[in-house]
């Protein structure tokens, strides 16, 4: 044999087929007749678990009381997304408030990596806490303002380097 | 017509083809057991999924209608309707004809199992088999053997190498295995001093059940089964970590599944056969009401009952076991099949006949209390020396072996007289 092979000595005296085959079948019986309450199978559309403070999901655009987008449409978040995902056209009203007039977020672009969050200045624009995404089209993965502000779930609770754990 | 009944009368001497009863009743007999079976088989899939889930602590398909009741149904209706794709190179014919090459097999196997009492109607006795043959066990020899073809084909049909691969395995593995299995049965012949399934049923029935003193005949046979259906821990024809799926790695849709109906169905022949030859068919057990006349219909229903559940209980146990235990590997299979399970069955055939010969030349014959008694012995202290110390201290052809020191001396003792001598290696280092 190589120099170098590792080799197991076998437990040749304690090797046995037929009573380790009962054992085995023994332990799987047990499993078999534990009652439904111990089941490990989360029963998902029903159940769900709950994601982590800091999940990074699909996003959302908060909004002020009169029912208006945060975002002044700096352009902090096309600029800083490194996935180029973040279409923003700004506009301007009479009173020379900064306004988006477009603002899309292509979610199949997007690497949810939470930096529009963290750039934003306004806290406007969150990942949110949230994983139920599905679409018929592609282009419904294409999130436009009214839908970014008509989102209602939790927002990502970003790391805090002062608080690493999330304590 | 009169060569028809000259056939009918050659293949069943006890029954009397009266034309028109004969002909309906084994149509029903047909229909009933078809019905049965194809529907066991279906749900079958439905009690794996079902038990590997409780065993490994979860809950298995629930959504379909009732705790998933539906989901067969629902299986069945997407592989009917899912594309079937041919590979390019494949030979065609052969290719679609693998499937139920695979199937039939099994099916016909039902042909001589009597799953029923007989029943004595208006229209005479009706047996509860649908070819009493009196050849019936070696039917089912020539039978079953015929599985692997559909394996077999399919595998070089496919003109894919892990199919190919697969189906060598299979082809192998079933020639390995058909013959221990063949052997472990010869001892329950020996007993019933008959090859009719019924005739194996009744003296079941009238004495003990084979299981109890032909325990190691029984569990060799069990051993074999699982090779013989490809169920794990044998199931190296499809080992998909080594070939995908082999023999049915180009398979789709419904051909596919029909893969999958033959294992289940040839699952559900194999623990009929176990059934029948080891625990009495459709005996049911510490009563001799069943077996007695009058043969009512009551009794031939409570029969067909017995018999279904007992081959529901060893259905079970194939799911049970292919949940417990990991798959050989293929040299330890071969190894297994060949070096232990064969010689273990000869020998117990010698140990059987000479038995019975040795009781039958002191004046204790077959059917006699005293013979089943001394058998029922045999049979504990067989056991004893087969599971408790033959099972103990030994490995299925390890992967390698250590050589000890004995061993190790003897290789230089050669190397010595051979004028091969060399330093003497140190301590471990010569293996």
């Amino acid at each position: 044999m190589a120099i170098g092979v590792k080799v197991i000595d076998r437990p040749i005296q304690q090797t046995s087929y037929v009573r380790a085959t009962l054992s085995g079948m023994g332990l799987t019986l047990k499993h078999l007749l534990r009652p439904m309450s111990e089941k490990v199978t989360v029963q998902y559309p029903e159940e769900k678990l709950g994601v982590s403070p800091r999940w990074r999901g699909t996003h959302r655009m908060l909004t002020t009381e009169d029912g208006k987008a945060k975002c002044v449409a700096c352009g902090l978040c096309p600029t800083v997304c490194p996935a180029n995902c973040i279409k923003l056209v700004p506009g301007e009203d009479e009173n020379g408030n900064r306004y988006p007039l477009v603002f899309e977020i292509d979610e199949f672009r997007c690497i949810f990596c939470g930096y529009c969050q963290e750039v934003c200045p306004e806290e406007a624009i969150h990942v949110g806490r949230h994983y139920e995404n599905s679409e018929y089209s592609r282009e419904g993965f294409v999130y436009d303002l009214e839908r970014l502000m008509a989102q209602t779930h939790p927002v990502c609770e970003m790391w805090d380097p002062a608080d690493p754990k999330g304590e | 017509m009169t060569t028809i009944h000259a056939l009918l009368q050659a293949a069943t001497p006890s029954s009397e083809p009266h034309t028109l009863p004969f002909f309906a009743f084994t149509a029903l007999k047909l229909i009933v057991v078809f019905t049965v079976y194809m529907v066991g088989v279906a749900l079958l899939t439905l009690a794996e999924r079902k038990i590997s889930a409780w065993i490994q602590d979860r809950h298995g398909p629930n959504r379909v209608g009732f705790h998933g009741l539906m989901q067969p149904i629902a299986d069945g209706v997407k592989n009917f309707v899912k594309e079937e794709t041919y590979p390019a190179a494949a030979n065609i014919p052969l290719f679609v004809l693998a499937p139920a090459m695979a199937f039939i097999p099994a099916l016909v196997t039902w042909a001589v199992i009597p799953f029923a009492a007989p029943w004595d109607g208006r229209w005479g006795r009706i047996e509860m088999v649908l070819a009493p043959l009196p050849i019936g066990f070696l039917f089912i020899l020539a039978i079953s053997s015929l599985g692997v073809y559909g394996i077999v084909l399919a595998g070089w049909s496919s003109n894919n190498k892990y199919s190919l691969l697969g189906g060598l395995r299979s082809s192998a593995q079933m020639i390995s295995y058909e013959i221990a299995m063949g052997m472990s049965t010869i001892p329950v012949l020996l007993l019933a001093g008959n090859v009719s399934m019924s005739k194996i049923v009744n003296q079941q029935a009238f004495e003990t059940w084979n299981v109890l003193n032909l325990t190691i005949a029984f569990f060799i046979f069990l051993v074999a089964a699982f090779a013989e259906t490809n169920r794990l821990p044998f199931d190296l024809p499809e080992a998909e970590s080594e070939l995908i799926a082999g023999y049915h790695s180009e398979y789709s849709a419904m051909k596919f599944s029909l893969f999958f109906i033959a294992e289940y169905a040839n699952m559900v022949t194999a623990s009929a056969l176990m059934a029948t030859l080891f625990f009495g068919g459709w005996d049911i057990p510490f009563t001799l009401w069943d077996n007695v006349a009058p043969h009512t219909f009551l009794k031939t229903l409570v029969t067909f009952l017995f018999f279904w559940s007992k081959i529901l209980f060893f259905v079970f146990v194939f799911i049970w076991v292919r949940w417990t235990l990991p798959r050989f590997r293929y040299d330890q299979l071969m190894s297994l099949g060949w070096k232990i399970m064969l010689p273990v069955a000869l020998g117990y055939i010698v140990v059987i006949a000479g038995g019975t010969l040795i009781l039958e030349s002191i004046g204790i014959h077959p059917s006699t209390w005293q013979f089943s008694v001394i058998f029922l012995a045999m049979n504990i202290v067989l056991l004893v020396a087969l599971f408790g110390f033959i099972d103990r201290g030994r490995l299925i052809s390890p992967a390698y072996s250590r050589l000890d020191k004995r061993n190790l001396d003897k290789l230089r003792r050669v190397r010595y007289e051979r004028g091969m001598l060399e330093p003497v290696p140190s301590e471990g280092g010569a293996d």
